[in-house]
């Protein structure tokens, strides 16, 4: 038997990266989860599934930082769901891709980033498609992924 | 229990071997991992007032529940959702939050003695077109000598103004006040009912 909460891939980086991605996922799971520290210039970094580049995500995001607690909605081209940092600043995240794989619902990401030294953050997604998720592409805002970032897909069963 | 007999080639010389239990004397079969799935509720067609998850076992060292949750409610894009555990109401339990609506309105929560624990607007809604979707950790729920910490994170986003909100995200906080362990969770809606797809599953995690 299967074991519940299970690792489907990893990718650590041996180069700077523009994209990591997971392709070919299985549809036998409830829950997607990702693990991830992403090394590279301070700020957000986005996801894109089964390669939709369309305007089909919209975020609220919620940060605190410093004394400041903020938040934002934006409807765009991809989903937000951490910050990457560099490596000495402890940057990470955990992102969670609810019923994934269900044809009749849209799906919502929600994820959790912090950056060790600066901030906490929380964002949910919706991405406006009721496809099963069967990719998941993650990018920086700009340039790449420093060597050393790793991502960790797993997959949640429920009974 | 009608006993369990047990015939080897041994009970020619020495018998059978009787057996209180269907076992038989094997050990029981233990699912593999320390992160298990307990139960699962999946509204079907028909919605749901309620969701519950019961007799929950005592074998684990703190529980994780997963929720994609709806409601079925007009006008509005989120619903609001009561928690509570073992049946139980009154002031049996605090609760506090940050929020953030994506409209600059981000803000804090709380009260110190509640009738439930709840993440604020914390429900997508069939108006709104989609789900939230809430990871909620209960620790050590079996402990009797303290109180139960309940810690969860929510959110829901539909996509532009419906009822004037663009969706909500939580990172919420509570406390069961009672040193009972945990055997039953509840999820209530309060606007509608459940939609079909809406799910709670619950999990189990152990310690070494």
């Amino acid at each position: 038997m299967a074991i519940t909460y299970e690792p489907i891939a990893t990718t650590t980086l041996g180069s700077a990266a523009a994209t990591v991605t997971f392709s070919s996922i299985s549809g036998s799971y409830t829950d997607l989860v990702l693990v991830d520290q992403a090394f590279g210039v301070a700020s957000h970094y986005f996801v894109r599934v089964n390669s939709d580049t369309g305007s089909n995500y919209s975020v609220i995001v919620l940060l605190g930082v410093g004394s400041v607690v903020a938040d934002q909605a934006t409807n765009q081209t991809s989903g937000q769901i951490s910050r990457s940092a560099a490596s000495t600043n402890s940057p990470s995240g955990i992102t969670h891709f609810m019923n994934y794989s269900n044809t009749t619902t849209y799906k919502t990401i929600l994820s959790r980033g912090n950056v060790g030294n600066s901030i906490v953050i929380q964002y949910v997604n919706s991405w406006r498609s009721n496809s099963a998720i069967t990719s998941i592409e993650v990018r920086p805002a700009s340039g790449n992924f420093d060597t050393g970032s790793t991502f960790t897909l797993y997959g949640i069963k429920a009974a | 229990m009608t006993p369990v007999y047990k015939l080897s080639a041994n009970s020619v010389k020495n018998g059978r071997t009787n057996y209180g239990s269907m076992l038989a004397g094997n050990t029981a079969y233990e699912l593999p991992g320390d992160y298990q799935s307990i139960s699962t509720v999946t509204v079907g067609s028909g919605g749901a007032a309620n969701i519950e998850l019961t007799s929950i076992p005592s074998t684990y060292t703190h529980l994780q529940l997963r929720c994609f949750l709806q409601a079925n409610r007009a006008t509005f894009g989120m619903g609001e959702f009561e928690m509570t555990v073992n049946g139980a109401g009154g002031t049996n339990y605090s609760r506090h939050g940050i929020v953030g609506y994506g409209s600059g309105g981000a803000g804090y929560w709380g009260n110190a003695d509640a009738a439930y624990i709840y993440a604020d607007r914390g429900l997508g809604t069939n108006t709104g077109g989609t789900y939230a979707a809430l990871v909620i950790d209960i620790l050590d729920y079996k402990d009797t000598n303290k109180y139960k910490t309940v810690r969860g994170i929510q959110g829901v986003d539909f996509n532009g103004l419906v009822g004037g909100y663009t969706g909500a995200t939580n990172v919420f906080s509570g406390a069961y006040k009672s040193t009972s362990a945990i055997t039953s969770i509840k999820f209530v809606s309060v606007y509608g009912n459940f939609t079909q797809y809406s799910q709670v599953a619950l999990y189990g995690i152990k310690a070494a």
